[in-house]
């Protein structure tokens, strides 16, 4: 499929000069700065540690990794990696390593660099929530339960060769090698700043962080040692942080802030979309999430697969897409349009209140029954969780709504205890863009654990062998096939209703006038919510 | 006074051990596990239990209250879970801007409720008094983000008089000032006025009105001294609450305020957080309230501190 389209170097160094030439072409120039505002203060800058959308793309503007994706896109590419060869057998990868790469304190990276980093975040001691992420790679399980001080499977044969084992073929260790955790850090510097690395990041990035004030401001600059020539085109990013996303795009109107990080506030949102002055400068794009209610399958009487179809049939989505102003798709399958595997012509269950009574009868609920619907607490969540119960309610099924806080959800969840659980809020958003990545934790076994984000505690045995063997598929050869076994394990599961699919969110972001940058940039499906690299300033001289 | 300060003191070391008690005890009170909000959702039960031991949070819990304990004795309030930097360096960043916020909170809320109650007071039962008393009400009933943001849009963006948002100038500080200002004026102006009116029914302002002393002369001079102590035990009280954050005005207006600190650390549940804030508010409060008796005997001779 298309993400194991770009292979080796050649391509990657074609692209990254066509960029530098196409963006001569339309004029835009290196200078400048932009202001970005967002309600929440910034968590921390340590790619080890950074696991929330806001901070997913500041770090990807400061640190690189083996590979990245191709702006915009979900393809990948190598990136502090020049090129990289996989064994036959695909358990041995080979990256050569671009040479002249220099970290913000001026040093030369090489390859011992890499494997300090993967094996930073997978060091129990760094408590990384991304450790999981290197399962595959050999003596990760010595390292993770903290008997092995480093990755067996990593090694440097010379400065600019890194070559990793793994313990068994896994199609998506590349993704895996472009993922923030995997992102190069110095260890000096780690070792100078200890739990500190997050406030005083360094590393190869398109930006280096400057300045932070806590609570207030954070200000990127450029980095002028940058390897990609031509890029970044901003000299200066200034974060403002605890701003009202209302007051934000106030500001915006007047000109002081450039790009609003949040969501246009949903009270603003028709009239800002409608507005003729704002052409071009809203952008729409489709993020890699799908929004669910879970059906907890160890639970009567959602044990029983009519029940679960019977609720699958009676959820008016279209009414959901209203409560949201349209920012959003109808989903009839776990994976989102945008990830490879989607089934453009699965049809789903449809919405149709009459046979779902009759799945219900069925199943021995003539009646309907009673039981407790999830949801986290801000909005829109209560008003879709109220929507539900009123679709619930049309079948028979007496939901009663428990509207709590984020982390107390997501316990109940993790623990069983939820019968239904709406995941608003808190939804998967893929880690990277690859089907797999939206089976294990959420509907593999593995996830189905006590504390485990597979909240519907679905667990299929025969599934589960069949995503382990499409997992295994890691040659180039093997790519289509690998993706048709996956889609098929999505319908698949479908047919069983562990979830009610609800919706595909569409992210609507909002820039200055004053700012350019291709309308991928701000609505990129990897560096949520904007790839910093790419917007410019249009009145640089 | 030495006596009582010393008394004061000891009694009020005993309240905040009784405070990190009961803080201790509401984060295990907590329905969420933080150990599992750090780890992240493809975490191992292994990794998990990992991170709770290097944590101690697999010690029992009298053992992890007496670290806790020991570490705040040292004055460490510990790490942030979520984001791994020190809290007291996290609470000291956001204190110049809380500070700053209740000292213009306060003056406004003196300049708006002092004249106001005394107006009130001096005018009883007329139709100023029913309009201010009204106007009070109001102003303490009125929502702060609907305050806030009338306030923001009409004097920020139509006028243009101060910045829409934000942290820095003397400027930035005036609309959030003056939304907390309005509120706590309201309740100001209602204390100020009735404990005014019981002053005005003693003896001695009849004496004083005897004398040929003016109304203004009555008032100001013999009964603002002694009607002023209920609104300096207030302004104790305020200290506190300011200093635990006004969250709902720090997020309307940008303002980096330790309340901010706050409510990102319960979304996240970053335990060291929400107790070193409470601990931070709960030492204001206590000391505010030792301020302002400390200050009563200087307005009021007739007081004594023993």
């Amino acid at each position: 499929m298309k993400v194991y389209a770009m292979r080796g170097a050649v391509p990657a160094m074609a692209l990254a000069l066509s960029m530098a030439i196409s963006g001569n072409a339309l004029g835009q120039k290196q200078g400048g700065s932009m202001i970005v505002t967002y309600k929440d203060d910034i968590s921390t800058f340590d790619p080890a540690i950074g696991y929330d959308w806001q901070n997913w793309s500041m770090i990807k503007s400061l640190f690189d990794g083996l590979m990245d994706y191709k702006p915009g896109t979900t393809e990948l590419m190598p990136d502090l990696a020049e090129s990289y060869t996989i064994s036959a057998d695909s358990l041995t990868y080979t990256f050569k390593l671009r040479k002249g790469v220099k970290f913000h304190n001026g040093r030369e990276l090489v390859a011992s660099d890499i494997k300090y980093s993967i094996e930073r975040s997978v060091d129990p001691v760094t408590q990384s929530p991304g450790q999981g992420f290197f399962w595959q790679i050999k003596g990760f399980d010595e390292m993770a339960a903290g008997d092995a001080k480093e990755l067996s499977g990593i090694a440097t044969p010379d400065d600019y060769t890194v070559v990793i084992q793994l313990s068994q073929p896994d199609a998506t260790f590349l993704h895996i090698m472009a993922i923030n955790f995997a992102f190069a850090v110095p260890r000096e510097e780690v070792a100078k700043y200890g739990q500190d690395f997050g406030r005083n990041p360094v590393g190869t990035g398109a930006y280096k962080m400057t300045e932070w004030a806590l609570g207030q401001y954070v200000i990127f600059e450029r980095n002028v040692d940058y390897f990609r020539e031509g890029s970044p085109f901003l000299d200066k990013i200034t974060f403002e942080v605890g701003q009202d996303p209302s007051v934000s795009l106030l500001r915006l109107k007047r000109g002081e802030v450039d790009v609003l990080g949040d969501p246009i506030p949903s009270a603003n949102f028709v009239e800002e979309k409608n507005d003729p002055a704002n052409k071009g400068l809203i952008i729409e794009g489709g993020l890699l999430h799908t929004g669910y209610i879970t059906l907890n399958v160890t639970t009567p009487p959602f044990d029983n697969k009519l029940v679960r179809q019977a609720v699958n049939m009676a959820i008016n989505k279209d009414r959901v897409l209203r409560i949201v102003n349209n920012r959003g798709v109808a989903a009839n399958q776990p994976l989102p349009p945008a990830m490879p595997g989607y089934d453009p012509n699965y049809k789903g269950y449809p919405f149709d209140p009459e046979k779902a009574k009759q799945l219900l009868a069925e199943a021995g609920f003539p009646d309907g029954f009673e039981t407790e619907l999830y949801t986290m607490n801000t909005d829109p969540n209560p008003r879709i969780a109220q929507s539900f119960q009123q679709d619930l309610a049309a079948i028979g099924i007496r939901a009663e709504i428990k509207s709590l806080a984020q982390a107390t959800v997501i316990d109940a969840g993790g623990q069983g205890t939820a019968p239904m659980l709406w995941s608003g809020g808190m939804a998967w958003i893929a880690d990277y863009p690859d089907p797999s990545n939206f089976y294990g934790p959420i509907l593999g076994c593995g996830g189905a654990v006590p504390g485990g984000w597979n909240w519907a505690k679905y667990c299929n045995e025969e599934i589960e062998a069949r995503a382990a063997k499409a997992d295994g598929m890691a040659s180039d050869d093997q790519a289509a096939a690998r993706i048709d076994a996956w889609r098929q394990i999505f319908i698949d599961i479908m047919e069983e209703a562990p979830w009610v699919p609800v919706l595909n969110e569409v992210r609507f972001a909002m820039h200055s006038a004053r700012i350019g940058g291709k309308d991928i940039f701000f609505a990129d499906p990897i560096h949520i919510p904007v790839h910093y690299e790419y917007a410019y300033a249009k009145d640089v001289k | 006074m030495l006596r009582y300060l010393s008394r004061r003191l000891v009694a009020s070391l005993l309240i905040l051990i009784g405070i990190t008690m009961v803080t201790f005890a509401l984060t295990f009170l907590i329905p969420a596990d933080p150990v599992r909000m750090i780890a992240g959702r493809s975490a191992s039960a292994q990794t998990v239990e990992s991170i709770r031991h290097q944590l101690g949070l697999d010690k029992p819990v009298l053992v992890q209250y007496a670290n806790y304990v020991a570490k705040l004795a040292q004055g460490d309030l510990g790490r942030s879970y979520v984001q791994k930097t020190e809290v007291t360096l996290l609470i000291q960043s956001r204190l110049p801007a809380t500070l700053l916020l209740m000292a213009g909170a306060i003056f406004f809320e003196i300049l708006i409720g002092l004249p106001a109650g005394i107006l009130a007071a001096a005018r009883r039962g007329k139709f100023l008094d029913r309009g201010v008393m009204i106007l009070s009400f109001v102003g303490v009933s009125t929502p702060q983000f609907v305050l806030g943001l009338i306030l923001l849009y009409v004097f920020a963006n139509l006028l243009g008089w101060f910045p829409l948002s934000g942290y820095g100038s003397f400027q930035h500080l005036v609309l959030p000032a003056l939304t907390l200002g309005i509120a706590g004026g309201g309740w100001y102006s209602r204390m100020m006025r009735s404990s005014m009116v019981e002053v005005l029914r003693h003896d001695y302002i009849r004496t004083a009105r005897a004398k040929g002393l003016s109304e203004p002369g009555v008032i100001l001079v013999h009964g603002l001294r002694n009607a002023i102590l209920p609104v300096i035990a207030m302004i104790g009280l305020d200290i506190g609450i300011f200093m635990s954050g006004a969250v709902v005005v720090e997020s309307v207006f940008g303002w980096p305020g330790i309340g901010q600190l706050a409510w990102l650390a319960i979304q996240r549940v970053d335990i060291p957080i929400i107790m070193g804030v409470t601990l931070v508010a709960a030492v204001a409060i206590v000391l505010g309230n030792l301020l302002a008796d400390l200050m009563a005997p200087l307005i009021d001779p007739r007081i004594r501190l023993r």
